[in-house]
């Protein structure tokens, strides 16, 4: 798996990002301070709770954030040594779909419902590539194929409500794939898949990794997908990274105490207990986070000086980050 | 021998496919088809499948929301398909639901204290203004505070939310509660608190429980016993450890190999199926998951395998085990 991870520079590197929502006088941190490298053929997991930040992560290195209300409001997103919020929309454009492409949890909502599986397909290369139209067909049969559509020249003719759920995600990966990108960006790819699909599906994105060197930032909740497919895993809470490491060293011995609620709270089918683990409480409201820690009025081990002031972000051992006043 | 709370007997729900001018229908969906278990008291059944097995349409006709095509549901020793009206709604205080989404099985416009003693006052129990020290009870049994009867739901969390229609599936003090995908739309903190409040639920109330869930996780933590529904049918039903140890089924195989583990150390054998599910309006001759399976043999796709007993506590249909 290590062997195709480049680790010469970043393909995506991401500094001190912060995406907030600000409307009237209320300002919601939604991303606060994060940073990302991503390497060549990387699967980089994003993992969190609903409103840790993660999916709004994802968005702002599309530069996709809700307008008007949402906005980037610091931080630098260099994609191949180029700060990418410093183009305009239209350079932006270019990059997006061609260079950077996205898949999200809903193919349903995500396709074009009136639009044939075939125009949909041939959009991004007219846009990108202007090839003519013998050649879009037959590039869109190659990827339609090679991401498993059965009856790939048939399925060029429907439209995406003729598709079962697991089809319509493996028409969209076709779509993010067909410029070949250098990043493909997946939020909750597999949710809404049934398990049996699911594990299509990953393995899919893993022979993505494998045959063109495409670096993934997977978005999960799921621990269990993060396991299985993570090179490197950051773990959010409340718009901030709490633990980032190697997926190895994250597993074998995680150091946030969130990081180590979360794993505990999992149910698994290998193991028997009475009283599953559960986190106290609900997270933050992202319009005042406290001035300490923001897991501390949650956190089982927090200390008078958790309260006080905001841990931050430390190398506990080369590569693993944590931020958390216990490793101090 | 543990007494019987539920029986279920040929249960079939066929939906019509209408076509043309004249709406004639040209076909059925075969959402359940021959669908037979038994519910002991305190039991809890674990319903799993992946979408469109029919393992919701299971759960509806047996809260009598929905009409089986045929088929029997024995509840405490009554038909209930054979009662209607008056009769009817004297037995529905028995059994209760728990949904999915808890945004929207919640009326927003309702103040948590309406929607707790809704049920009982449409059961003409106590009327609304006694019904206060009821839900003020009831609302603590499930770990919230007595005050929050004044609020309204979009005041809570996703988890609270499932606590309030816990609290309001509790207020008639059923026998059996039917919770369809009941933590799948929480968080794994959230889920893990919900779950084990579920399960204390259980012995204070003396509940019987029908879990619905396709996750195979989650029903192994709660369940006594798991029934694994494929195209409308059960393919496996069997005591919680035969089925996570010694799966029989094929269908059952692939799926506990595709349940993937917080961990790097547990890696399973993955079986990985080819295809999709088959339409349910066209289903295969034969065994409906033979178009899938890898162990296939001729006569898969000729006879549909009935449930039989293989062992104690444990039936599968399948040729293979004959």
């Amino acid at each position: 798996m290590a062997d195709v991870v480049d680790k010469v520079e970043p393909v995506v590197s991401v500094r001190d990002l912060r995406t907030y929502f600000i409307h009237k006088a209320e300002e919601v941190r939604a991303v606060d301070g994060i940073d990302l490298d991503v390497y060549r053929g990387q699967i980089v997991c994003i993992v969190g709770e609903s409103g840790s930040g993660k999916s709004m992560t994802a968005l702002s290195l599309m530069r996709l954030v809700p307008k008007p209300r949402g906005k980037i409001v610091s931080g630098k997103i260099m994609f191949h040594g180029v700060d990418i919020m410093q183009l305009s929309e239209a350079e932006m454009t270019k990059l997006r779909g061609n260079e950077i492409s996205m898949i999200f949890q809903e193919p349903m909502t995500a396709l074009n419902p009136v639009l044939t599986i075939g125009d949909q397909i041939a959009e991004v290369l007219v846009h990108h590539r202007r090839v003519g139209k013998r050649e879009t067909t037959a590039k869109a049969v190659e990827m339609l194929q090679f991401v498993g559509v059965p009856r790939a020249e048939q399925v060029l003719r429907e439209y995406p409500h003729q598709l079962s759920g697991g089809m319509r995600q493996r028409v969209m990966i076709a779509m993010a794939m067909i410029c070949e990108p250098k990043v493909l960006i997946a939020d909750e790819p597999t949710t809404a898949l049934d398990v049996t699909i699911q594990t299509q599906v990953l393995q899919l994105m893993r022979k993505m990794r494998d045959d063109f060197g495409t670096s993934i930032i997977l978005i999960t909740h799921d621990l269990g997908v993060v396991a299985d497919m993570a090179d490197q895993v950051i773990v959010m809470y409340a718009g901030q990274v709490v633990e980032s490491a190697n997926a190895d060293a994250l597993f074998e011995e995680p150091l946030h105490p969130y990081t180590i609620a979360l794993l505990k709270s999992v149910p698994t089918i290998d193991q028997e207990t009475e009283v599953l683990y559960y986190i106290p409480g609900s997270v933050p409201d992202a319009t005042e986070f406290p001035t300490g820690c923001r897991f501390a009025d949650r956190c089982p081990l927090a200390m008078a000086s958790c309260f006080e002031t905001a841990p931050e972000v430390r190398e506990v051992r080369p590569g693993h980050l944590v931020r958390c006043h216990l490793v101090d | 021998m543990a007494e019987v709370l539920l029986e279920v007997e040929g249960l079939k729900k066929y939906f019509p496919i209408q076509s043309g001018l004249l709406r004639r229908t040209v076909g059925h969906v075969k959402a359940v088809d021959d669908v037979s278990f038994q519910l002991n008291y305190g039991e809890t059944l674990g319903i799993v499948g992946e979408s469109g097995c029919g393992k919701s349409t299971t759960g509806r006709m047996l809260m009598r929301v929905m009409e089986p095509t045929a088929g029997r549901i024995v509840f405490d020793g009554q038909d209930l398909t054979k009662l209607r009206g008056k009769q009817l709604k004297a037995v529905r205080r028995n059994f209760q639901m728990v949904f999915q989404d808890p945004y929207a099985s919640l009326n927003p416009r309702m103040s948590i204290q309406d929607i707790i003693s809704e049920p009982l006052v449409v059961n003409g129990i106590v009327t609304a203004k006694q019904s206060e020290p009821i839900v003020v009870q009831l609302l603590e049994t499930v770990g919230l505070r007595a005050r929050d009867r004044f609020r309204y739901p979009h005041e809570f969390s996703g988890g609270q939310r499932q606590r309030i229609g816990i609290a309001r599936a509790l207020s008639l003090h059923p026998k059996l509660i039917v919770a369809d995908e009941a933590v799948s739309a929480l968080d794994v903190s959230i889920q893990a608190q919900i779950l084990n409040l579920m399960v204390s639920l259980k012995s204070e109330f003396n509940l019987s429980y029908i879990f619905i869930s396709h996750n195979l996780a989650v029903v192994k933590h709660i369940s006594d016993r798991i029934a694994v529904m494929y195209l409308g049918h059960i393919v496996e039903l069997a005591t919680k450890d035969e089925f996570y140890n010694h799966p029989l089924h094929p269908y059952s195989e692939a799926l506990l190999s595709s349940v993937l583990t917080p961990s790097r150390k547990v890696r399973r054998e993955r079986i990985i199926l080819t295809g999709d599910v088959p339409n349910p309006a066209n289903p295969p001759r034969g065994c409906p998951f033979h178009t899938r399976c890898p162990k296939v043999m001729q006569e898969c796709r000729v006879t549909r395998p009935v449930l039989r007993d293989i062992r104690a506590g444990h039936s599968i249909a399948c040729h293979l085990h004959a």
